[in-house]
Formats: C-alpha cells, sequence, structure tokens
C-alpha cells in the first residue's frame, strides 16, 4: 500500500474525516494561506506601490467604482485609496509569516531547554523551569512589548522600521517557548528512564546525541499540537502588538495594523476599512484553533 | 438493604457452584467484530479451586471479569449462559449485578496498590463492605473487620484496624485485599493474577492463605494466573485456555502429568522447574510460532498452525467437548465417542458435568 | 560448560552502592528530619569466570538490578572495584573506556521500552556497530545486521521494520541481536524473559544457551525466578537486602542451601509437581530497606537465629564450593544434607 494510501486510511484520517468542524476548520485555513501565499498573483492591486495609488479612489465602498481610476474594489478602499482586499491579502500574508516564524523560534527553543532539562535533570532543570515560572507569571503581550522595547532600544534608529517584522518575531518567539519547553520535559523526563535510553549510554554515545538522536523523536507528538495552538496565539499577538501601534508598520501592514488603522473610520461611516481585516484575522485565528483542538483530542491516548 | 438474587431453589447441594456454558465475548470494531472469548466451558464446586491458565491474549482475564459483569463498553456478552448456583448472570442488568458483586462473588486483582482506596483506612473499607453487603450494625460490621483482618494472618490487627493502606506493605496489602473480597461471605471469589506482583516468598503465604480460607469456608475459587507452577500447587482442577478457547479442562495432576491436548503438553515442556528432584537441564520444549493475535485466529482448531500432530482435520472443524475420565478436552486427537450427545457431553455420569 | 581453572572475565570486589534518599534539603530542614541513606549494595564480592552463566537472584530490594548497572558502568561504585577481563571501568576514559564498553553488553527486562520506537530495526541493532566502528558504510552494516538477525531466530528483510511491527518475544531477540553487534565477552542480562510468556520464554533462553555455546559468551543472569535459574546458571549467588548470603554451583545450591534464607527460597518457589505442597513459609516479608534489621539482616525471620546474630553481620566463609554469610551455616547444611536426594520438604525451619 502506497504511503498516501496508508496515510488515509489511518486511524487520524478515519476521525479527521468524521469531524465536520475539523474539516470546515481545514478547508478554512487552506484557503486562507493559498490567498496569501498567492497575493502577489491573486491581488488585483498593488496597495503598496504609492505609484499606483489614486488620492481620489480613496473611501471608496464596497464594490463600488473608484473616483479615480475607475476599477471596482471589491472590498471597498481606505483613505489613500488602498484596495482594501489587497491590503488583506498581503496583510494575511505578512501575519502568517510572521506567526510561523515565531512559532518556530518557539519551538525551537522551548524543544531544546525541555529536552535539557528533563533528561539532565537536577539544578539545570530547576533552574530552567523557574525562569519559565517566572515568564509565565505575565501575560504574554506584555513579555512581547517588554522583549520589543528592549530590541527596539538596542537598535540605531534607521534600522528601526526594517528590523521590525525581526523585533516581533523575536519578541513573540520569545514569549511562547515555555508551553513547548514543559510539555517536552514531562515526555523526556518519562523517555529518559526507558531502557532504550540506557542501551544508547551503555554504547557510550554523548549526551548531546541521546537527546537529539533518540529522545527527540518520542517528545515531538504534543509538540504538533501546541505548535498550532501556538499558531493562533501569535497570530493574535502580532495583531495585538500592530494594534497597539508597536508591531508592523503602515508600509507594510500586518492585519492588526489595518484594524489599527480602520479603527479610525469607523464613526465616520467608513466601517469596511475596520470589518473585513477584523474578520480575516478571526477566521484565521479560529480556523487555526479548532484544528488544534482537534488534534489535541485526536492524539489524546486516552480517547484513542 | 436489598438483598441479592437469591440461588434458584431448583439448585442441588452437588451441581456445581459456577457453570459457565459456550461463554462468547465480542468487541465489535470497524474492523469486524473480534472474539477474545470464544466459546469457554467449565464449572467451579464449592470449596473447589479452579486455575485458569494461559498466555497472555488466551482471554482468562476477560472471562473473570465477564463473569461479574465488568466488561467495559464496547465489549459485550455474545453468547452463553453463566450461572452462579441456579441464578443466570449472563442477563443480569447492573443493578443487580452491583448487588451480586462483593455479596456472592468477591474479586482479588493483581495489584494490591490500586485495589485499596488510599485515602479511607483499612477499618473502614472493611466495615463498609460489610455494611454494604450483610444485615448488621455499624458496630458488628467493625466487628466483623477486625476479625477479617486476624483470619488473614495481619499481625496486631486491633491497631492495624486504624492504618491506612500505604503504611502496609504490598504482601499485607494484598492480604486485605481478600479480607476484603471474603468479608461480604461471597460463595465464589475470582483472583485474577493475584501473587503475581508479590515476592516468591510472599507468593505462597498468600496462596496458602487463599486456600485455606476458601477451602474451610467452602467458597469456590477461580484462580487466573500464567505460573503453571502456582496452578500445580494450589488448585484442585485447572483449565487451560488458549486464544479464547478452552484446549482442556480437568483435575490439575491428571492434566499437567497426563495432558491431553497438545497445547497443554507443549506448555509443560516449555516450563523451567526448580524443583531440586528433577534433572532440569534437558533443552526446554518450544512451540514455534505465537497465539495468534484477535483478529487473526485460524480456522477450525485455533492452536493447528502450531500443533505437531495437526491433523487434515484441525484446520476445518473446530473440535467439540469430549470427555476422558474426569477431564473434558477440545482436540480432534481425542474425538467425542459414538453415543455421545451433540454438544460432546459424555452420556456416562463420570465426568465434570452430567 | 566451564571448569575452574577458566580465566576469570568479571571479578567484584567488595562493591557497595548507596543512595541518599532524604526529602529536599529545605524540607528535610524545616522537619528537622535526618539524612536517609538507602544502601542498596553491601560489601558483595563475586567472581564471574570467562564462558560460564552466573545468576544473582533475589526478590525486590535485593539490590541485583543496582549490581547490573555497576557492572556494566552505567552506574559508579560507593566503593569497592568492577574489573572486567583485569581492567578498571571507573576513570576509563578515551580509547579505554571504549575498548571496555565494547566487550559488555546488557539486555533488557522490558521488550516495549528497551527499543527506540521510531528508529527501524537496522539503526537500533547497527547502533553499536557505527560507535565502534566495526562497520560504517551503509551497506556493511545491513549486511552485518542482517547477518545478526538471522542469527537470533529473525530474518534479514525485517532491518526496515519498526519495533511495534513485533511481538515481545521478537523483541528480546531484536534486543539479544543488539548486544551481539559489539561482539562482546559479558553480556548482563536483567530479566531477559520476565516480561514474556511462557512458551516464548522458552524460544528465548533456548537461543541464549545457543548462542553462548556458538559465540563462548558470558551471561551474567539477573532474575527472581528460581526455575529459570535452574535451567540456565552455572554459579548462582543468592542476594538479600544488598547483601551476597550464598554463592554456589548450580546443583550445590539447589540440594545443599547452608543459608536459612536460600532455603526458604528454594521451598517458596513454585514447583511444577508439587500438587497440594504445603510451604515453610516463615510468614515475613523483605523488610523495607531503608531501615534494615542489624546485624545480619535475615535474623527477625530466621529460623536458625543465635544469639549474635543481631549484632554482627557475617562473614564469608567457604564450605566447600560456595561462599556462605550465616554464622550457623553448618546447621543449616546438615538440615539440607539429609534431605539432598529428596525435596526440601516441610522443615526448612527446625522448631524453635
Amino acid at each position: 500500500m502506497s504511503a498516501l494510501a496508508r496515510v488515509w486510511q489511518s486511524d487520524i484520517a478515519w476521525s479527521f474525516r468524521h469531524a465536520p468542524v475539523a474539516m470546515v476548520a481545514a478547508l478554512v485555513f487552506a484557503v486562507l494561506v493559498i490567498a496569501s501565499l498567492a497575493a502577489p498573483l491573486v491581488a488585483p492591486h498593488t496597495p503598496f506601490e504609492p505609484g499606483s495609488l489614486n488620492l481620489m479612489d480613496g473611501f471608496t465602498p464596497p464594490m463600488g467604482e473608484g473616483m479615480g481610476s475607475g476599477s471596482v474594489f471589491w472590498l471597498g478602499t481606505d483613505d489613500q485609496g488602498r484596495d482594501v482586499f489587497s491590503t488583506i491579502l498581503y496583510g494575511m500574508r505578512l501575519s502568517l509569516m510572521i506567526g510561523l516564524a515565531a512559532v518556530a523560534l518557539a519551538a525551537a527553543l522551548g524543544v531544546t531547554l525541555g529536552l535539557i532539562a528533563g533528561y539532565v535533570g537536577g539544578w539545570i532543570d530547576a533552574l530552567i523551569m523557574r525562569v519559565a515560572d517566572i515568564q509565565l507569571t505575565f501575560p504574554s503581550i506584555l513579555v512581547a512589548l517588554l522583549i520589543f522595547g528592549v530590541a527596539r532600544g538596542l537598535l540605531p534608529p534607521e534600522s528601526r522600521e526594517q528590523m521590525a517584522i525581526w523585533v516581533l518575531i523575536l519578541s513573540i518567539g520569545l514569549s511562547e517557548w515555555v508551553q513547548f519547553a514543559r510539555t517536552v520535559r514531562g515526555s523526556a523526563m518519562v523517555e529518559a528512564k526507558k531502557d532504550y535510553v540506557q542501551a544508547a549510554r551503555l554504547v557510550g554515545r554523548k549526551p548531546s546525541a541521546i537527546l537529539f538522536h533518540h529522545l527527540l523523536p518520542n517528545v515531538l507528538g504534543p509538540v504538533l499540537v501546541i505548535a498550532t495552538i501556538s499558531l493562533a496565539l501569535a497570530i493574535i499577538a502580532e495583531a495585538t502588538l500592530s494594534f497597539l501601534g508597536v508591531g508592523a508598520p503602515p508600509t507594510r501592514p500586518s492585519l492588526g495594523t489595518l484594524i489599527r488603522i480602520g479603527q479610525d473610520f469607523l464613526f465616520s461611516g467608513e466601517w469596511w476599512i475596520l470589518l473585513f481585516p477584523a474578520l480575516t484575522l478571526l477566521a484565521l485565528a479560529l480556523s487555526v484553533n479548532l484544528l488544534g483542538d482537534w488534534l489535541r483530542d485526536v492524539m489524546n491516548p486516552k480517547l484513542r | 438493604m436489598a438483598t441479592p438474587p437469591a440461588p434458584d431453589a431448583a439448585a442441588t447441594p452437588d451441581a456445581p457452584l459456577l457453570e459457565v456454558e459456550d461463554l462468547v465475548v465480542e468487541i465489535p470494531t470497524r474492523r469486524g467484530v473480534l472474539k477474545p472469548v470464544d466459546g469457554v466451558s467449565f464449572t467451579i464446586g464449592r470449596g473447589e479451586i479452579l486455575g485458569v491458565v494461559g498466555e497472555s491474549g488466551a482471554g482468562k482475564s476477560i472471562t473473570g471479569a465477564a463473569i461479574i459483569g465488568l466488561l467495559e463498553r464496547p465489549t459485550r456478552i455474545g453468547g452463553g449462559r453463566v450461572t452462579l448456583a441456579g441464578t443466570r448472570l449472563d442477563t443480569m442488568d447492573e443493578n443487580a449485578l452491583r448487588r451480586v458483586r462483593g455479596a456472592r462473588v468477591g474479586t482479588v486483582f493483581q495489584d494490591p496498590s490500586t485495589s485499596l482506596n488510599p485515602l479511607k483506612t483499612i477499618g473502614e473499607q472493611l466495615a463498609e463492605t460489610a455494611l454494604a453487603h450483610l444485615d448488621v450494625s455499624r458496630r458488628e460490621a467493625r466487628e466483623r473487620a477486625l476479625r477479617a483482618l486476624v483470619d488473614v494472618g495481619i499481625p496486631a490487627a486491633a491497631e492495624r484496624l486504624d492504618a491506612w493502606p500505604h503504611e502496609f506493605s504490598g504482601g499485607m496489602r494484598q492480604r486485605v485485599v481478600i479480607a476484603l473480597a471474603l468479608i461480604g461471605e461471597p460463595e465464589l471469589v475470582i483472583a485474577d493474577e493475584p501473587t503475581t506482583a508479590l515476592d516468591v516468598s510472599v507468593q505462597a503465604q498468600i496462596l496458602a492463605l487463599l486456600r485455606r480460607l476458601c477451602v474451610e469456608r467452602g467458597v469456590g475459587v477461580m484462580l487466573v494466573t500464567h505460573d503453571m507452577g502456582v496452578i500445580a500447587e494450589t488448585t484442585d482442577r485447572v483449565a487451560v485456555l488458549y486464544a479464547g478457547r478452552v484446549a482442556e479442562v480437568g483435575p490439575t495432576r491428571d492434566v499437567l502429568t497426563g495432558a491431553l491436548h497438545p497445547y497443554t503438553r507443549g506448555l509443560m515442556g516449555a516450563t523451567p522447574d526448580a524443583s531440586p528432584e528433577r534433572d532440569s537441564r534437558d533443552r526446554l520444549a518450544q512451540i514455534p510460532g505465537a497465539m495468534p493475535g484477535l483478529g487473526a485466529v485460524p480456522s477450525g482448531c485455533a492452536f493447528h498452525p502450531r500443533c505437531p500432530e495437526a491433523m487434515s482435520r484441525c484446520s476445518a472443524e473446530r473440535p467439540r467437548a469430549a470427555s476422558r475420565e474426569d477431564t473434558r478436552v477440545w482436540c480432534w486427537l481425542h474425538p467425542p465417542e459414538e453415543g455421545v450427545s451433540p454438544d460432546g457431553r459424555s452420556t456416562s455420569l463420570r465426568g465434570t458435568r452430567r | 560448560m566451564s571448569t575452574p581453572d577458566d580465566a576469570v572475565l568479571v571479578e567484584v570486589e567488595r562493591l557497595s552502592r548507596r543512595f541518599d534518599v532524604s526529602s529536599a534539603w529545605l524540607n528535610r530542614i524545616v522537619r528537622r528530619e535526618p539524612r536517609r541513606i538507602l544502601t542498596a549494595v553491601d560489601d558483595v564480592s563475586l567472581r564471574v569466570r570467562q564462558g560460564e552463566t552466573y545468576a544473582l537472584v533475589g526478590e525486590s530490594g535485593s539490590g541485583k538490578s543496582t549490581i547490573a548497572k555497576m557492572i556494566v558502568g552505567l552506574l559508579a561504585p560507593s566503593e569497592g572495584t568492577v574489573r572486567i577481563g583485569g581492567a578498571d571501568p571507573t576513570g576509563a576514559r578515551g580509547a579505554a573506556l571504549t575498548a571496555l564498553r565494547r566487550r559488555v553488553q546488557m539486555i533488557f527486562q522490558d521488550p516495549y521500552a528497551s527499543l527506540n520506537p521510531r528508529w527501524r530495526v537496522l539503526d537500533i541493532v547497527g547502533e553499536p556497530m557505527r560507535v565502534f566502528g566495526l562497520a560504517r558504510e551503509r551497506r556493511e552494516v545491513a549486511r552485518r545486521v542482517g547477518a545478526l538477525l538471522e542469527q537470533v531466530g529473525l530474518s534479514a528483510d525485517d532491518t526496515a521494520k519498526f519495533p511495534h511491527e513485533f511481538s515481545g518475544g521478537q523483541r528480546q531477540r531484536i534486543g539479544i541481536a543488539r548486544a551481539l553487534a559489539s561482539e562482546p565477552e559479558l553480556i548482563v542480562c536483567d530479566e531477559p524473559t520476565s516480561a514474556l510468556d511462557v512458551s516464548v520464554q522458552a524460544q528465548v533462553l533456548n537461543l541464549m544457551r545457543d548462542l553462548q555455546g556458538d559465540l563462548g559468551l558470558t551471561y551474567l543472569f539477573i532474575t527472581h525466578d528460581l526455575s529459570v535459574v535452574r535451567y540456565m546458571a552455572d554459579t548462582i549467588g543468592v542476594l538479600y537486602l544488598g547483601r551476597l548470603v550464598e554463592s554456589a554451583p548450580r546443583e550445590t545450591l539447589f540440594t545443599e542451601p547452608a543459608h536459612p534464607y536460600t532455603r526458604m527460597l528454594l521451598d517458596a518457589a513454585p514447583r511444577l509437581d508439587g500438587f497440594g505442597r504445603r510451604h515453610a513459609t516463615d510468614g515475613g516479608e523483605v523488610p523495607d530497606p531503608i531501615r534494615p534489621p542489624t546485624g545480619c539482616h535475615y535474623h527477625p525471620r530466621c529460623g536458625y537465629r543465635v544469639a549474635g546474630c543481631d549484632e554482627r553481620y557475617p562473614p564469608v566463609r567457604d564450605i566447600g564450593l560456595r561462599t556462605v554469610r550465616c554464622f550457623e551455616a553448618e546447621r543449616v547444611l546438615a538440615a539440607s544434607r539429609p534431605d539432598a536426594g529428596r525435596a526440601n520438604g516441610a522443615d526448612a525451619h527446625p522448631p524453635r
């Protein structure tokens, strides 16, 4: 049986096919991801090339005709004449990129620290876990803000805007490693006691080899679930930071930035500038979250 | 307190205490119906210890669970009868079964640390059980609890009555579990690997205790184990299980020294022995292959692919029960005799069943 | 079978191992508790000859697994030395340590925990080969692994499979193949068949005996099962609460035990022909290893106890082919001797 056929017939695939929520969530997520990846191809306009903008197009309602260029804007335009649909596509792209990168950073850091803490134990374990505990007492947004502020302060002013994205990734990533570390530490502690680890020690393998070749493949199970939920959190965190004005700049906005911009115009009647980015953000975060929930339930050995 | 369903007045003193006939346990799955127990029959008399022996996956624990209705959904009884002193257990609803458990059937499980509630004292647990199943006052219940502890050999029982489970050693805890099983004055005790988690020196004590108490009180015992040595020393009769079916059931000495079924013979040959008498450096006999998993039980006799004496009939038809003296065996090497009723029971009065 | 002239492969001298099982430092200070030290192994000395099977027998708390770990080098002794073929692994470094590691391997008890579930059989069995430089290229490793698998009764095609595709007995065979991969001289077997069914156990034990004959292996066999010991061992050491109470060749131990605990253990072990046998139990259990009895640990349960057994730890004595640590060994032996040729019956303890 080919690998693909085996996956399709596996227990996980079976429960996926029988969980309507998961299927819908996966569909929505897939559509959003593909749309954002293909933004340069799909977007009808290029809202971030200043030369392509026509101020007279500004404040066009959804499905309306721009007074300047005469094109139809599906979701309307903002105050500068930017096509809302296109800005959403590019914004979502940025949101996803930052979210994925932050989760990757958090996972790499958290899994490594968790492995070390679980296998070595002793004071190293205590140290890592205390740092984790301290970090957990603060809301993650606050931590992200803190790291963001410190990083920004360390950078020379010229590169601040350029580096905004990287700083964003760093701060969100550093605020999320704890969940990974805790879970992996638990699994690592259990696996480290098993005889196959003793057998590896007996042969004389170095601790680093044992951690990465023996333990890592066996602790990755729950990591996927945490990563999915972390992605939803990262996207929201990024949106929050951008909304607060400390995230992605208006010249390269993410969904959060768009929401902030749109907020100014909500009560003057141009509701579409806020609503559509907000709905997109909701769809993105919710679909990832639901997928993560389903994945966690399906991977729970007790329910299997 | 409602009394448990009374034994059938028609059950005579000579009739066996527990009769299991063609018991089937099934598990419906996506891939079809699996049968961890597929047509198991045996009896247990009063004051008799029946060993149920088999390797892992043979279905011995599930048989015990099925008898007292402790199967977890979707596992369920799929056929056959279980009769305790005339009362049908397999058709009982959960409420009635709950009254049977403890009052008419006691249980002893393998792990004493999970059989006892860590948050209650030993005395509390014993007294509660007595109150639940017997018509006694609280004071009487506590007295019975004390007597129960003395009976199972706990030293300084009066002080230990208020001790917590974690203050007892493994062997002591298992004695308490036996006391709990017997305090409701049951007619039958099902003991599932009661000594497997204990050291060998304690094992001997616990088995001797179980034997003494049950035989004294006329309580029948179903002793599930994988250890042939335990079977030899503790049981009166033994049922050998393989892949959810019975290979043979009969008096222990007969089955162990003169096994009829090739599987039993193979098992005996493969078991090393510590007895100083025997020259046990002879090579252990090996049964090639392994017991089939639930979804892969062979047609006909489940053992035939591994059997050194398999015939063509063995792969085609499931063996029917035959009686040889006091043993019942399911093997085409011992076909039911002519002049035998269609379900394989001997028409002679000798044998485990009429 | 080995003869007394065979070289000694493993020399254990006065081995001890203590564990600090006190509560956490702060808790201890607040509650004013003393430190609690668990002596898991106490002054054990033994010799294993090349090519023989030495069985270490004991119940829970006997320290047998701890001794095994010290012999293979997974645990450092608190006191005493272990020498493999004359070389001492503690303090060895670099190439010397690697060379020593190659000579000693281990087979573990739990077939479901002793193989990495995410690794293929090829990698599991091939790891020692790669580490010790016995084979480097993929094809060479595959060839050798295939040969080893055949040797343990599996097929060379099994190299690409994962552990979960095998039964418990087959997994144990894979574990044996892995132990053989470095071409060791000594294999320490920690309850290798305790988790297996009887018929599977027979297959694995027979395999181990065959391999011993073919490859000249020496086994240190840890177990609690006396019937397996009877089948496999040449020499047997009996452990009680961390101490080696008796050590003797197999038949000597089984027919003429000289220590009361050995007698009790032999009597307690169930026998296939023991129909309705009454055991002469001493009614006791292994005490808490953290607070063992004073003097000879066995004295509270012992039917041969005399004054002084609760004060001093008996010294090692050689009586015939055996070594034993008991003040009353002669009396025990005398009780055992008339029974030699009959089963050790109901008087494991003389009336007190």
